[in-house]
């Protein structure tokens, strides 16, 4: 028995149990903490793989910064709302998951006729990762894709300043939500075309 | 490396495959944010599995990037949920119906 076989058979297990149960949980913040682990398993598959440096960016971007700015959103909307049961579209929940097991059908054929389940990975990664996993990675990363690299410093930049100019306050054609919990008596505001509804259970 | 790469690209689709299903079912915006998520990161795992495979760094600088992309996405993404939030009161993608025919 191969190390890599037992870490794989206890992983992967793990994180497609914790992503059906991402699915199936209601509220959200448990959804969160399930997609947690299930990024923590694929970062351990990532180790098994030969790309401990992509294990520990998973681990820190993803299961770190993405998952606590979700769970900030999350606190921020509201914890304790959840979701509606009722399908909108009649069927259409048997209609998904019927379409999911072909796709997943559809690929694991994909794979058995392109790559095989019978192909084992060569022994070692050492010609590649001459000089350590990071190290490779960087020399090919500011080398070979040094352009795409800087386009991407670009793209992190615009999406920081989208996020800004999204989640400000505007004042007057949206009226914020604070204000209008704060002063609930407002002078005859002019009818907003989105009034909240009333007590609707949304999730 | 004894085991298949195959398992991992089987893993891979399935992860995948809940992922869209979320997308399909859910309604809560933010957990269709995560299914979504979910998505990227089987993706990412097809190519690090590929790049094992090929025994060449490509396919990990591509899931590199996949994780900045995701990351932007993310970002812009939450600033828009948070931004309907204001204006509906809600997170539920079925009350954003205000380009529906």
């Amino acid at each position: 028995m191969a190390a890599d076989w037992i870490v794989f058979w206890v992983c992967a297990p793990i994180s497609i149990g914790s992503a059906i149960a991402m699915l199936l949980q209601r509220n959200a913040v448990h959804a969160a903490l399930f997609l947690i682990v299930n990024l923590f398993t694929v970062a351990v598959l990532y180790l098994v793989l030969g790309a401990p440096f992509l294990f520990a960016v998973q681990i820190i971007v993803y299961a770190g910064a993405i998952m606590v700015l979700f769970l900030f959103v999350i606190m921020l909307l509201g914890v304790d709302r959840e979701e509606r049961l009722v399908e909108r579209l009649r069927g259409q929940r048997t209609a998904a998951i019927l379409l999911g097991l072909g796709v997943v059908g559809e690929v694991v054929f994909a794979i058995r006729a392109g790559v095989g389940f019978s192909t084992r990975a060569p022994a070692g990664f050492g010609a590649a990762n001459g000089g350590g996993n990071p190290q490779a990675l960087g020399r090919l990363l500011f080398r070979a894709y040094f352009l795409p690299f800087e386009v991407t410093s670009i793209l992190l930049m615009v999406a920081a300043v989208a996020a800004m100019v999204l989640a400000r306050r505007r004042e007057r054609p949206v009226a914020s939500a604070e204000r209008r919990a704060q002063e609930p008596i407002e002078p005859s505001e002019p009818s907003e075309p989105s009034e909240p509804r009333e007590e609707e259970p949304v999730g | 490396m004894r085991t298949p790469i195959a398992y991992f690209l089987v893993a891979s689709a399935a992860l995948f495959t809940i992922g869209s299903v979320g997308v399909l079912v859910r309604r809560n915006a933010l957990v269709i944010f995560m299914s979504v998520e979910l998505q990227l990161n089987a993706v990412n795992l097809a190519l690090v599995a590929f790049s094992r495979m090929h025994g060449s760094l490509d396919g990990q600088v591509l899931a590199f990037f996949s994780m900045v992309v995701a990351a932007a996405e993310v970002v812009v993404g939450l600033a828009i949920i948070v931004s309907v939030y204001r204006r509906r009161r809600s997170a539920d993608v079925d009350d954003v119906n205000l380009l529906k025919w």
